[in-house]
């Protein structure tokens, strides 16, 4: 039975340096990581669409690491580091991106359209706001199955809140009091769409009222931040304290995909202190701190690299779906299948 | 030279220009050009008509809805098909029933990037336009060329119904025209793409081509098969359908959508009602796989009719009853 397990709080010393460096670690592999998967899809071993969490990262992995094993997290497509936070493999990444048979998504479905539902990850689909009330509905279901104590998590950025599901999917969450916890990467944009383009609150936490759930905001370049707002939203939840709306400022430092250069970007936002780099505004605070020295991140990003490269290469070795081993079914229900007459 | 998706924009710049009731309505579509950059510069040369909508696609069908009941002419673009699910409501409930319960039109064009290219996988590759054509009150087109791309958008602005306008996104970049067209043929209208006499290809859009070059390949064994293009799958032009398969005596329907029921069952279905006679062999059929579309190339190109399995299919037809002699 799912059961989370209560931790002592790694957010006050001694063990706020170590969750801060934890959480730096898997920022950086996140960030290495899709660069790999941006060089894999620029030298052609990845079809389709690249999709990064640049600049994402102290938010993503806040998120990842406020949950525990027993939670339910349904990523988006920025949310690299979160998922290796919670527990997703490089493999599973890799291997998604390259269609492997051997990971979760056997070439089926590609790049950041990944997860194992049974194991609380969801496995997104592009439809944005789909994910909240599925979320939602999981978390219905454990106070169905009397399962306390847990929460369920889902990203989304400021263009998916403009969406029926997101408004439909926190309206019953809020109705039901689920411990669901809403985390809106406010980067400014969706795809090329400036915020005054697709909502006209002055802030979007101003939502959370009208739902008559709790709040919060947050700038998301700063890991600390992320941390300590993330890990009380999620805490709250966890409590009865009901749905959490979590609003993130920062910008993207990516295009939307890789095929895409960003260029509507306003230059001041990227100026502003939106535009700062989270992955070094964190590396700088380490070394300011003295959490770590030059010679220990250094380390970091050579283990880092390192996994990456085992994962990639393992993943290359893998053969790529075959279509005459591939099941053809849609269905559990086997003998309900209509694939061998139907084409 | 003009590509596919050029046409596609030249038919908005048109429309835009002939008509001060045209607007454009989509996700990025402003300053942007839109994700495939069919509405490059037009909001640019066109100021406040081509706005970015929020990503609310049941807001932006439901407003054109309203829009056009005050004597606007919309044009809506999904960013890709897959999203209109999230507007179908105001589509096939709204839009689709405003004439037949009102008397009052309801002259929007929906725009659907449609059909899968390689590694797009299952939500941005769907062909849906049985989806919308199984709703009375709805047209549905399907160009398969860059001269129908131009002048069957001119003429979905124009026409006083809702029309789905599905687009094939992997026609895109690289079918190519010399120039725009200056005359089209009526909407409504299928086309003989290629004339035979040994069976025919009914079929459409991207399928068009995977058709004729089944057709080129079967020719080199002797064989001639006709190839029809429906142009747009609703209205069917079932007249020219049964014309030909008078003719041929043998019928294949090609489409790209997922099997069960669809484009392809409904040319089978009017045939086989209303031509039986014609029929030398049983009418076949050949679609996509009953699955969502994959991601991998692998398996997409399985997933989806491809010339090569066409011929496979067309060559079992032809087996049929004796007409092997080839
Ligand atoms: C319902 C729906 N409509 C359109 C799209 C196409 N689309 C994919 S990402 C995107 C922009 C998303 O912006 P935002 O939610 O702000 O997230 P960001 O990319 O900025 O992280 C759009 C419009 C989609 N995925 N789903
Ligand atoms: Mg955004």
């Amino acid at each position: 039975m799912l059961q989370a397990t209560a931790a002592p709080s790694p957010l006050t010393n001694p063990a706020f340096s170590q969750t801060y460096f934890a959480a730096y670690r898997w920022m950086l592999l996140a960030r290495l990581l899709e660069e790999k998967i941006a060089s894999l899809y620029r030298g052609g071993k990845i079809t389709g669409g690249v999709f990064l969490g640049r600049g994402q990262e102290a938010l993503s992995v806040a998120v990842g690491l406020a949950l525990r094993a027993g939670d339910v997290f349904a990523p988006l497509i920025r949310d690299q580091a979160g998922r290796l936070a919670f527990g997703e493999s490089l493999l599973d990444c890799t291997r998604t991106y390259m269609g492997s048979r051997l990971g979760p998504m056997r070439g089926r479905d590609g790049n950041v359209h990944r997860g194992r539902p049974r194991e609380g990850m969801f496995a997104m689909i592009s439809h944005l706001g789909a994910m909240i009330p599925a979320v939602a509905g999981a978390l219905l279901a454990r106070r169905f199955r009397g399962i306390t104590g847990t929460v369920g998590a889902t990203c989304l950025g400021d263009g998916a809140t403009s969406t029926g599901a997101f408004h439909e999917g926190l309206n019953m969450a809020a109705v039901e009091k689920l411990p669901l916890v809403l985390v809106v990467a406010n980067n400014q944009y969706a795809y090329s769409t400036p915020n005054a383009r697709q909502f006209a609150c002055a802030d979007l936490v101003d939502k959370a009222a009208g739902y008559g759930v709790t709040g919060h905001r947050l700038d998301a370049t700063d890991l600390e931040t992320c941390l300590r707002v993330l890990h009380k939203a999620v805490a709250d939840a966890r409590d009865g304290g009901g749905p959490q709306l979590v609003v993130a400022s920062l910008l993207r430092l990516a295009g939307h995909g890789e095929h895409d250069d960003s260029h509507y970007i306003d230059e001041r936002l990227r100026e502003s202190r939106l535009g700062l780099d989270c992955l070094k505004v964190a590396e700088q605070r380490l070394l300011a701190e003295g959490w770590a020295d030059a010679a220990a991140l250094r380390g970091v990003e050579i283990n880092a690299q390192r996994q990456i490269d085992e994962a990639v290469a393992t993943t290359l070795r893998e053969a790529a779906p075959d279509p005459n081993e591939e099941d053809w079914c849609a269905l559990a229900t086997r003998h309900l299948s209509e694939a061998s007459h139907a084409e | 030279m003009i590509t596919y998706l050029e046409a596609i924009r030249e038919a908005q710049a048109r429309a835009l220009a002939d008509d001060p009731r045209v607007y454009i309505y989509g996700q990025d579509v402003g300053s942007f050009g839109g994700a495939f950059k069919a509405t490059k510069n037009l909001a640019q040369e066109f100021p406040g008509r081509v706005l970015d909508a929020p990503i609310s696609e049941d807001a932006m069908v439901g407003s054109a809805i309203g829009a056009a009941i005050e004597g606007m002419r919309p044009i809506i673009e999904m960013q890709f098909a897959d999203f209109s699910t999230v507007g179908f409501n105001q589509i096939v409930n709204h839009a689709a029933t405003l004439h037949w319960r009102t008397n009052v039109p309801c002259p929007i064009t929906i725009r659907l990037p449609s059909g899968g290219t390689a590694g797009a996988g299952p939500f941005h590759s769907q062909s849906m336009e049985a989806l919308y054509a199984h709703y009375p009150g709805l047209i549905v087109m399907t160009p398969a060329t860059v001269e129908d791309a131009y002048s069957m958008l001119l003429d979905a602005v124009a026409i006083d119904d809702p029309v789905i306008f599905c687009e094939h996104k992997y026609l895109y970049y690289h079918l190519k025209a010399e120039a725009l067209p200056t005359e089209a043929m009526p909407t409504g209208k299928a086309r003989i793409a290629r004339a035979g006499r040994d069976a025919t290809i009914v079929t459409y859009s991207a399928m068009l081509h995977e058709s004729l070059a089944c057709a080129e390949e079967l020719a080199l064994e002797g064989w001639e098969i006709e190839v029809i293009d429906l142009r747009t799958i609703k209205p069917l032009d079932t007249d020219t359908v049964l014309a030909s398969v008078a003719r041929t005596g043998r019928l294949l329907a090609v489409g790209e959508a997922f099997p069960w029921g669809g484009v392809t069952a409904e040319v089978v279905a009017r045939v086989a009602t209303e031509g039986f006679g014609l029929l030398d062999a049983p009418p076949m059929r050949l679609n996509a796989k009953d699955t969502p579309v994959p991601y991998h190339p692998n398996l997409w190109g399985t997933h989806r009719p491809t010339a090569k399995t066409i011929s496979a299919r067309m060559r079992d037809l032809l087996r049929l009853l004796g007409k092997d002699e080839g």
